[in-house]
């Protein structure tokens, strides 16, 4: 179709004006929907004689107000009630609807809320339990590290006894001497003073001569309190002292906190 | 803009379609109906105005006609027609039934000779601070008088296009072609 020539041929000024038959203006209507530039031409040939209508119009200005009253009046001494009744309880059924359907979305809304949060507590927690689980196995698994090395064959146990500056205190050094390794069980020694350090002594006996085996180092940091030396000395007893951080080239015999022999 | 229209209540400004506005109205919605109330009551009254040529009566009359919209909201269907045309014919059948009875029967013959071009005349003397009135009537004199009158024909007294072409002395097909015209320079005058 040609819209120029369909607009040019003044059909839609009469459909404005309601001279159109029904078939006709059934016809403009449909194009109208098609074609954007027939509709916006009907609206603009309406604007015109809108326009020019209010230009006629009396002065006094129509209030709404008092129309109203008369439809309202109107409406109550209306022979039929039952129509309008239908229409206000639609109305009424219509908002309480809406209102039903804003309460129900504020609800759920909240719910989310709440559920949200507690997903994000929950993978927290599960967070936590899985740090735990790591911890405990690595524990478990550090445990039987050490139980291994206590039950070695080759293992010597050298129970050290309290001396005279602590005589609550004990200590045991298991030792490997196929490994020449040393385990020092710590458990029975006091923390030691900041500024201070254990140091393990190997000595021989005759002459009574002592060799540093090492520090225990970061007393406080194994829980279990044992600590792994490296000794290849043919010791023939050990001693811990206190000494100053960083340890002594010979011990503090004032100082000597547990001693043992080995046994055999 | 299309399709869209503007509209100031008192207090709230809407943006609503003119489709919705309707729908609503159909369905006994007070507020969509102030609102087309408020878009097209002084028109329609200004259509009656120029037939009825009595400003209380065709107050009165619009009242009537807009309480008949009302009523009749179920009867109006847009596909076939425009909103304005349909109270725009309600609104000239109130306005001649009302010239066509008893009272105003002596005066059935003034009825197609005076166009709202008198009413303007009378509007602009009564009120000459009124500058859109001022600038249509402006506009409206510049019309040719060929257009004055095939306009408040179709428009306002709601002449068929056969009627048109009697009234007027012009061959039928004439009508079509020259309305349009008339109208390009009515918009044309508008958009200055």
């Amino acid at each position: 179709m040609d819209i120029k020539e369909y607009i040019a041929s003044g059909i839609l000024e009469l459909y404005v004006a309601g001279q159109l038959s029904e078939e006709e203006n059934l016809k403009v209507a449909e194009y109208a929907k098609t074609y954007p530039e027939i509709q916006t031409e009907i609206e603009e040939i309406e604007a015109s004689i809108l326009a020019l209508s209010k230009a006629v119009s009396p002065k006094v200005p129509l209030s709404f107000d008092v129309f109203k009253q008369k439809i309202e009046i109107d409406e109550s001494s209306e022979v039929v009630p039952l129509k309008k009744k239908r229409v206000n309880a639609f109305w009424y059924v219509g908002w309480a609807a809406s209102l039903l359907l804003t309460v129900g979305l504020a609800y759920l809304y909240m719910q989310n809320e709440a559920l949200t949060s507690e997903i994000k507590l929950f993978k927290e927690q599960s967070l936590y339990l899985e740090k735990q689980i790591e911890e405990a196995r690595n524990s478990l698994a550090r445990s039987k590290a050490l139980l291994e090395n206590l039950r070695d064959r080759n293992v010597e146990v050298v129970p050290l006894g309290g001396q005279e500056v602590a005589p609550s205190s004990y200590a045991k050094i298991y030792w490997n001497k196929e490994q020449q390794k040393l385990l020092v069980d710590a458990q029975g020694l006091p923390d030691p003073p900041e500024g201070m350090v254990y140091q393990v002594w190997s000595l021989t006996l005759n002459p009574l001569t002592p060799t540093s085996v090492g520090l225990l180092e970061d007393f406080t940091a194994d829980e279990n309190r044992i600590f792994e030396l490296a000794n290849n000395n043919s010791s023939e007893a050990f001693g811990i002292t206190l000494e100053p951080a960083g340890g002594s080239a010979s011990p503090n015999l004032e100082q000597l906190y547990t001693l043992g022999t080995v046994s055999g | 803009m299309k399709g869209l229209l503007v509209l100031r209540n008192s207090s709230q400004l809407f943006i609503m379609q003119l489709e919705v506005l309707i729908t609503r109205f159909q369905q006994k919605d007070a507020s969509a109906f102030e609102m087309l109330y408020g878009m097209y009551a002084e028109n329609i009254c200004g259509v009656i105005n120029t037939i009825v040529r009595d400003e209380a009566l065709a107050q009165e009359l619009c009242q009537d006609v807009f309480v008949k919209v009302w009523h009749n909201a179920a009867s109006y269907n847009s596909a076939k027609g425009r909103f304005f045309t349909w109270i725009l014919n309600i609104a000239r059948n109130a306005a001649i039934d009302e010239m066509r009875s008893k009272s105003y029967k002596n005066q059935k013959k003034n009825l197609s000779a005076d166009s709202f071009v008198g009413i303007l005349e009378q509007v602009g003397n009564a009120d000459e601070a009124t500058t859109d009135v001022a600038g249509i009537r402006a506009l409206i004199n510049r019309l040719k008088q060929r257009c004055v009158e095939i306009i408040d024909l179709l428009y306002f007294k709601g002449y068929t296009q056969k009627e048109v072409a009697e009234e007027l002395e012009i061959p039928l097909g004439t009508v079509k072609t020259r309305n349009r015209s008339c109208i390009s320079q009515l918009r044309e005058s508008l958009k200055k």
